[in-house]
């Protein structure tokens, strides 16, 4: 996977948020939504999911419980609460922001300054 | 929500901590099989597929980490941590420890023991409703609040600012419930007393205002809860029995509540009885003269919106009026306000400052054990840089270092503290106990409550702090490379260190305390040695209650020569004479004396006021008072005979203007409406009548049968053991009467009372300043040991070199001298100056007596010597051979 970037620090949590806007999913869930939903253009180290699933379920963006996967096996499914809805609605606003900013920053040619 | 699931999250982790431990492998497990199935699709074998899956997943154990502090256990789990690893390294060292511990254990020990007096005695407000209204009165000017029956009555119904008045005085009297009198404690009290109190009954009723038609007209009695258990085994057929009191048939109508013990803090009456009895019970007193100051204490609860300033401006406004109306009865007399529970500042005041002093030194001692432990956690912390500069190297952050610090140092005081606590209620259990005069229900109620635990733990935690954060800077400025590089003996300086100050500091606490203890020990000593103005050894007191056993009037006096005749016959009895109540016992009776020239007997225009005794003839030979001029009293002057008195020399400088010809002259003085004339016949040596420590006072000496009165002891002087002298007294006394209550002690038993609150300061003081000793020889010694262990390199260098044992002395120990010096000196300063606080209650406190001065310094010098002796020894002991191998 030689075409993978890198995360920006912070941007785990926005990803794992929208991840599971799309529908209920259990944590190697997330990984595969996060990975079709960018085009597996993002990695995400698969052991790193977890330490962020549970801040977030501590800020009481997420609620989890337990149920039976597509494969038949036990594991635990995350969605989203009515805070986490509105704080990946502020999120992605900013981000789209930033991005645009950036962007807009970098495509900044000699004449226009 | 949000905090919710939060707290919600930081609990699971805390309380079903191994639940969710599986529950996060579960997931983990969960996730890896997950894989291991899509692994599984592309072809792999599932062992291998799990293989990969595992690899790919990455450390396990590194997540679930970050997870749990996800979860926000981790500020807990981290205190886990470093009071796991505390106590690992503790018991490393438990010479360390042990010491660490016991000394503040001591310290904390020490400040619970004082706070809790001081709490129990001055702070605890007193167990009655509305406590904070309740206000006694007292004259500003003697602290006292005596008052006569009829003011009482005028002060109760004029006054404008309390809801009701009540007043209260204390007799002895004799119980008879079939069978022999025994002696009891009776509170006299007016009839609305428990009313104004706010006081039920336990058993029974209590008596009311209405109770009372004036004189002895009501002979109720109201027991007291303990009284009812102990006599009378809790009987609740009790209420209406008839028992008698001093040969008076009196009813008890009922039980107080459990715990109330009237309003005095220390003192626990039997039974409470109507104040319009007091003359039955005690024929000194009565209901109608205006001058006869004999009720105890007047208090009573505030009017909502009084201030105690309006109340005191009306009360003097009451007394302004009488003192117009009554000019002879009521001169000039003014009022205050104070706390009743305590008799106002009578003893409020002196014990207020003594507490207080006490409790700052007891601060003290704490501050001193903190900065002894403070110097030894930097010295540990100086020894584990090596460890620290490790840590910090393998990525350890200060703080969680400094952390991990400060939890040792908490671990330790929590413990000490605990410690210190522990033995704390064992003393206040037994103070609680105590009796310190065993004839008088005196207790002192010092058991501890919350407020006192609360205190220790927070000074525990506190001084925790205080020695905890001492090795801080150190820590801050570890360098580790440098550290590593070099090893831990490398840098010190010449200057001196947070250590050194700390030392210094605690020296010059421990001199305070050393010169204040030997200010008290000295005050005793001389105390012991004081001259009273009579000798106590040798002498036994027979306390005979002539009243109990229903001796009144005509009958008195008889009786009085009879037992006196009997005492002479008795073996070995050298001297006896009676008094009625000895010097330097509780209490003394006292006049306004008058000028023979005065002509107006206002109280203000008195010349002195003057104790006065009425003595047996034979009394000053008796209890060894030398007779300086004059005469003794005789038999013969009676009732017939002019009225004489023997003064001692005070009064006759206060009289006469000089002691040199005070035999022949006279003075004056007012009872009831009369004007008595009395001439002195002969003078004595002045001596101590109330207090050890007080100032020469007026006092006068007037013949028994002048004067007749119940009250009697019995001066016994006699040669031979005191307690078979005893024995044969009781005996002879028997034969006389056997229902005659009678309470036999040696005089100098009886004294007890007197030097009781010298002694105390005494004891407190000498305890304080041996574990201000203490302290400070660990402190000098850990400070000496420890450059000595530093410097035994370079010491050793310097005797290779040649050098003397002298110098090598000075090297080692010249900056614990110096300190040594410097502190004492300071705290020597500093005691001279606490050391005036104790003048109320030690003789002659006089901190710049020569022989205190010079016993402090030469404690702080033995201290010094003490405590650096085996550091010098080992300094002296120095093989530089042995040494430079080692190395």
């Amino acid at each position: 996977m030689p075409d993978q970037a890198q995360l920006l620090p912070g941007t785990l949590d926005l990803l794992i948020l929208k991840a599971v806007s799309l529908g209920p999913l259990h944590g190697y869930g997330v990984l595969l939504r996060i990975g079709q939903i960018s085009g597996q253009a993002l990695l995400v180290e698969q052991g790193a999911l977890y330490p962020a699933l549970f801040r977030l379920v501590r800020q009481g963006l997420l609620k989890a419980s337990w149920g039976t996967s597509e494969n038949n096996r036990k594991a635990k499914f995350y969605e989203l609460t009515a805070a986490g809805r509105k704080r990946l609605r502020e999120e992605t606003q900013d981000w789209n922001r930033l991005a645009n900013a950036v962007a807009a920053a970098l495509g900044a040619r000699p004449e226009e300054v | 929500m949000r905090f919710l699931a939060s707290l919600r999250s930081t609990a699971a982790v805390l309380f079903r901590g191994s639940a969710v431990a599986q529950e996060m492998n579960e997931e983990q497990v969960a996730h890896i099989q997950h894989r291991a199935d899509d692994l599984e699709r592309t072809g792999l074998g599932r062992a291998e597929a799990e293989r990969r899956a595992r690899i790919e997943f990455g450390g396990r154990e590194r997540y679930r980490e970050q997870s749990h502090e996800a979860m926000g256990g981790h500020f807990l789990q981290t205190l886990l941590q470093d009071v796991r690893f505390s106590l690992r390294v503790l018991r490393k060292s438990p010479g360390f420890t042990l010491t660490a511990m016991l000394t503040l254990a001591l310290a904390i020990g020490a400040n619970a023991v004082v706070f809790a007096v001081l709490n129990g005695l001055i702070l605890r407000p007193l167990d009655v409703p509305r406590n904070e209204s309740l206000y006694g009165l007292e004259h500003p000017d003697d602290h006292m609040g005596y008052e006569s029956y009829p003011n009482y009555i005028d002060l109760r119904d004029r006054n404008q600012s309390f809801e009701s008045l009540t007043g209260f005085d204390v007799v002895q009297a004799g119980l008879d419930t079939g069978g022999t009198a025994q002696s009891s404690w009776v509170l006299m009290a007016s009839g609305n007393y428990f009313d104004s109190l706010g006081i039920h009954p336990y058993l029974g009723r209590v008596f009311h205002a209405g109770d009372e038609h004036g004189l002895n007209s009501a002979p109720y009695i109201v027991l007291s809860y303990a009284f009812w258990h102990s006599r009378f085994n809790g009987d609740r057929s009790i209420v209406g029995r008839v028992v008698e009191l001093n040969k008076h048939p009196y009813t008890i109508i009922g039980v107080a509540q459990p715990g109330f013990h009237g309003i005095l803090l220390f003192f626990s009456p039997d039974m409470f009885v109507p104040l319009v009895d007091t003359p039955e019970l005690n024929s000194e007193f009565d209901l109608t003269t205006r001058g006869l100051n004999w009720i105890f204490e007047i208090a009573g609860h505030l009017k909502p919106g009084v201030t105690p300033a309006q109340a005191t401006a009306d009360l003097n406004a009451i007394a302004a009026e009488l003192s117009k109306t009554y000019p002879a009865d009521d001169g000039g007399k003014l009022f205050k306000l104070a706390r009743p529970s305590l008799y106002g500042d009578f003893l409020g005041a002196p014990m207020r400052g003594f507490l207080t002093a006490l409790m700052l030194l007891a601060l003290l001692i704490l501050l001193a054990a903190c900065s002894n432990l403070g110097s030894l956690f930097a010295a540990r912390a100086a020894d584990r840089s090596r460890e620290v500069a490790l840590r910090l190297t393998l990525g350890s952050s200060r703080s969680r270092i400094l952390r991990q610090l400060l939890t040792e140092a908490t671990l330790i005081a929590l413990a000490g503290g605990a410690q210190g606590l522990a033995f704390a209620v064992a003393i206040l259990r037994r103070l609680s106990m105590w009796q310190p005069f065993p004839q008088f229900p005196v207790h002192v109620p010092v058991h501890p409550d919350a407020k006192v635990y609360l205190v220790a733990l927070g000074l525990a935690l506190v001084s925790g702090f205080l020695f905890g954060i001492v090795p801080v800077r150190q820590v801050m400025r570890t360098n580790p490379y440098e550290m590593v590089k070099q090893g831990a003996s490398g840098a010190r300086g010449g200057r001196m260190t947070v250590r050194d100050t700390l030392l210094g500091v605690q020296i010059a606490i421990c001199a305070v305390l050393v010169t204040a203890s030997l200010v008290a020990v000295r005050g005793l000593v001389r105390s012991l040695h004081a001259n009273f103005g009579f000798d106590p050894h040798h002498v036994l007191l027979a306390e005979v209650e002539l009243g109990m056993a229903g001796y009144e009037g005509g009958r008195v006096a008889p009786m009085q020569r009879r037992m006196l005749d009997a005492m002479a016959s008795v073996p070995g009895v050298e001297q006896v004479a009676s008094i009625n109540w000895p010097p330097l016992d509780l209490g003394v009776n006292s006049w306004n004396v008058y000028r023979n020239d005065a002509a107006d007997f206002k109280p203000s225009s008195a010349a002195a006021i003057a104790f006065y005794y009425n003595v047996s003839p034979g009394y000053f030979a008796a209890a060894g008072t030398t007779l300086l001029a004059g005469r003794d009293f005789t038999w013969a002057d009676d009732g017939k005979a002019p009225l004489v008195a023997v003064v001692n020399r005070e009064f006759a400088r206060k009289l006469f203007g000089t002691d040199t010809n005070a035999v022949g002259q006279s003075f004056q003085l007012v009872e009831g409406n009369a004007v008595k004339h009395i001439r002195v016949v002969g003078l004595v040596e002045d001596g101590k009548y109330l207090r050890i420590s007080e100032e020469a006072q007026p006092a006068a000496f007037v013949p028994l049968a002048q004067d007749p009165i119940t009250q009697t002891y019995l001066v016994v002087r006699s040669r031979g053991e005191q307690q078979a002298m005893a024995a044969a007294v009781r005996n002879k006394l028997r034969g006389l009467d056997d229902a005659l209550p009678v309470y036999l002690e040696t005089w100098s038993e009886a004294m007890d009372s007197a030097l009781f609150p010298s002694r105390v300061a005494t004891v407190a003081l000498g305890i304080l300043g041996l574990m201000g000793s203490m302290l400070s020889i660990t402190g000098i010694f850990g400070m000496a040991a420890y450059s000595v262990s530093k410097r035994l390199k370079e010491l050793g260098i310097r005797m290779a070199l040649g050098a003397q044992r002298r110098e090598i002395l000075r090297a080692a120990l010249s900056r614990a001298t110096k300190l040594l010096v410097f502190g004492s000196l300071a705290g020597l300063g500093l005691g001279i100056l606490a050391s005036r606080v104790l003048a109320f209650l030690v003789y002659q406190a006089n901190p710049r007596d020569p022989l205190v001065l010079a016993g402090a310094v030469l404690a702080m010098a033995l201290l010094g010597l003490v405590a650096t002796w085996i550091p010098a020894q080992r300094a002296l002991a120095i093989d530089p051979l042995v040494l430079l191998r080692e190395e």
